[in-house]
């Protein structure tokens, strides 16, 4: 019978079917960090159980850590308690911990590809929303509550009931200025942020076939921004030659066993999905958001939509909330609207690539005088790699703030804050009120359009500048 | 957990609808190791101006003594964005028992489910009903029928749980235990994997 992607990988993890009841699935690989983990511990040591598989938990500080001085104390007191418990914890339960001061030290969802650990055909966890960024892989990867993080540690199973599946099929060849993060705000701006709820995406097409891996992971990380429990993409070549050399990727014999099972990792022709969308990627333009969800984002040279023309009642006063909350008007354009803060990092844009691309339009340019940029690498190995490369170097001269790996202003745990009632152009995943600092504004873009507005201190459309 | 069975209560109304985890719960207040105490900085943005707790805004229903009650009733997509588990340990730890809604986000569906917190999926025309009911209307939720009912009028409609969950929340059971009591099975189903 002709099965999915999905299908291929869930079947051969289900360890048991409860009638009538959820499977049991087992899961390949944990990665934890320190905010959703202290109770998780708490709770098995309460009942006197140690972790089942520590070899298969991978662990690392990030959401809560500060982004300058690492190698000294964390000041909040609150926060570093929670780091200092990660460590405890990892100690106890001997889990690696990649934290900080470790060369290998980053975000989640950076360094789970980028050391090789996450391949094809697993089933991944972690207690964060944005594990759905694994997907791009061609992994079952989803994000749990702490509950289910102790379920993992006690069992390495979950128990879970099938989700409904979609395909989102993006064809064609991709405009001068749109990259991975425009197409990912487009498709959620179609289909609402609740669009996905109850299905697990899989983004097939040629205009996905022809990204990079991280710009796959962007658009598979934005997956539970529409609802969607998780997002994958079935691997090929791109993802293979990326996987091959790296720390935990397999190598000789092995290698060549796990490319021969990776190469079956594909939805089959006939497979049937619970629903299908269709999507040209020529019709896609450099995407903005102006409201306090992912899904009310607009084209950069579209206008804001016109509350008084939005039929459903209920969805007219979550935009005017939002525009409210915004400081927006309805039916404007956002070109030219002068932006204070530039935020280019999180587990959506903070990989090499990304920074590539921002340095490539900055270049021999310098930002605005009253905007303020800051820049936080996705991982130290990504840091190492801006050096390498000299890009920090254009940063500098550009006077953007190059800072040390972690979460930062994308949910503002730790000092990166943006202050209330102000603007920030931010190349992360959530533009919720009060996410980036009580009283924040987020205007959610893709780093070419961050950057544009770094340059210019204004809303920009990129495309003017390239 | 706790049992869960049915729970006749007032309700507080929020009509807003996509309310995410970050309003429920904003990050600044994950940094505790354990589970309890979240309920004092539930909805905390939306309660006070300040972070120093002296200026609550007035217009917002938990400010309100009106309104009381063990279940929040809620607007369409509730709980959606991130996956953090101390949106459902804030709501319960506040003093619900049950939250209502015409659709939830599905991390925050098995969080609450998790946590003996009961989500009652409704639908739009429902929700919108207890919005119109009086401050002092009731709601009556019986899990074991799976219905929900508005005290005053009577008007009742049944709502869907897994079976599962429902077995697990009328006798306080975990996943946990479950998944625990099948160590052997998992042992053996690993030997498959390699």
């Amino acid at each position: 019978m002709a099965k999915t992607l999905f299908e291929k990988i869930w079947d051969k993890h289900v360890v048991k079917q409860i009638d009538g009841g959820p499977s049991v699935l087992y899961i390949d690989k944990h990665f934890i960090h320190e905010v959703t983990s202290p109770q998780a511990f708490k709770g098995i040591e309460k009942r006197g159980l140690s972790v089942l598989r520590p070899n298969q938990v991978v662990a690392t500080a990030d959401h809560n850590v500060p982004t300058l001085n690492q190698h000294l104390p964390i000041k909040d007191e609150l926060s570093r308690l929670q780091v200092q418990q990660l460590i405890e914890n990892c100690k106890k339960h001997q889990i690696e911990l990649y934290g900080l001061g470790h060369p290998f030290q980053g975000i989640v969802h950076v360094i789970g590809p980028e050391l090789g650990i996450t391949q094809p055909g697993m089933t991944i966890v972690c207690g964060d929303s944005h594990t759905s960024t694994h997907g791009a892989f061609g992994t079952i990867a989803f994000g749990i509550g702490t509950s289910e993080v102790e379920m993992v540690f006690a069992s390495q199973c979950l128990m879970q009931t099938r989700p409904k599946l979609m395909r989102i099929n993006i064809e064609g060849t991709l405009n001068k200025g749109v990259v991975s993060k425009d197409i990912i705000l487009y498709i959620i701006s179609k289909i609402s942020a609740s669009g996905a709820t109850g299905f697990f995406v899989e983004y097939a097409g040629s205009a996905i076939r022809s990204l990079s891996m991280e710009a796959r992971m962007t658009i598979c990380n934005m997956s539970i921004e529409m609802g969607a429990r998780g997002g994958m993409i079935a691997p090929d070549e791109i993802t293979f030659s990326y996987l091959k050399g790296r720390q935990f990727a397999p190598s000789g014999e092995q290698w060549e066993k796990k490319i021969a099972e990776w190469k079956t990792l594909y939805s089959d022709e006939n497979a049937v999905f619970d629903k299908e969308i269709h999507i040209d990627a020529s019709l896609i333009e450099p995407m903005i958001t102006y409201g306090t969800n992912p899904g009310l984002g607009i084209a950069i040279n579209g206008t804001v939509p016109v509350v008084e023309g939005i039929p459903d009642e209920g969805e007219r006063n979550n935009i005017m909330k939002a525009l409210q909350y915004m400081g927006l008007e309805s039916g404007k354009s956002l070109l030219g609207m002068p932006i204070q803060h530039v935020f280019i990092g999180s587990c959506t844009n903070s990989r090499i690539e990304d920074l590539r691309m921002v340095a490539s339009l900055i270049k021999g340019r310098k930002k605005n005088e009253a905007v303020q940029v800051m820049i936080v690498p996705g991982s130290q190995q990504v840091s190492k790699q801006v050096q390498a490369e000299g890009l920090d170097k254009i940063f500098k001269e550009a006077g953007f703030e190059i800072r040390q790996a972690g979460c930062s202003a994308c949910l503002g745990m730790n000092e990166d804050k943006i202050p209330a009632g102000e603007y920030c152009i931010s190349t992360s995943n959530r533009n919720f009120e009060g996410r980036q600092g009580a009283g924040a504004r987020t205007l959610l873009a893709s780093p070419l359009t961050a950057a544009a507005a770094a340059i210019t201190g204004v809303v920009t459309d990129v495309r003017e500048l390239i | 957990m706790n049992k869960v069975t049915t729970i006749q209560s007032r309700f507080v109304p929020i009509t807003m609808e996509n309310i995410d985890t970050d309003q429920i719960i904003p990050a600044r207040f994950l940094k505790a190791t354990t589970r309890d105490g979240f309920g004092k900085n539930l909805f905390r943005d939306w309660r006070y101006a300040n972070d120093d707790e002296q200026q609550p805004k007035t217009d917002f229903v938990l400010n309100q003594s009106i309104y009381t009650g063990e279940i929040l009733v809620a607007g369409k997509n509730f709980g959606c964005g991130s996956s953090r588990e101390h949106a459902a340990w804030a709501i319960k730890d506040y003093g619900f028992a049950a939250v209502v809604s015409s659709f939830f986000a599905d991390i925050f569906k098995n969080n609450a489910l998790n946590n003996g917190l009961l989500p009652v999926t409704v639908t739009d025309s429902f929700l919108q009903k207890i919005f119109a009911e009086p401050v002092t209307s009731s709601l009556t939720i019986n899990l074991e029928e799976q219905s929900i009912k508005i005290d005053t009028t009577g008007e009742k409609e049944s709502f869907e749980i897994n079976s599962y969950k429902k077995t697990c929340l009328l006798n306080g059971y975990d996943d946990i235990d479950y998944l625990i009591s099948m160590k052997q099975e998992i042992e053996i189903f690993e030997q498959t994997l390699v």
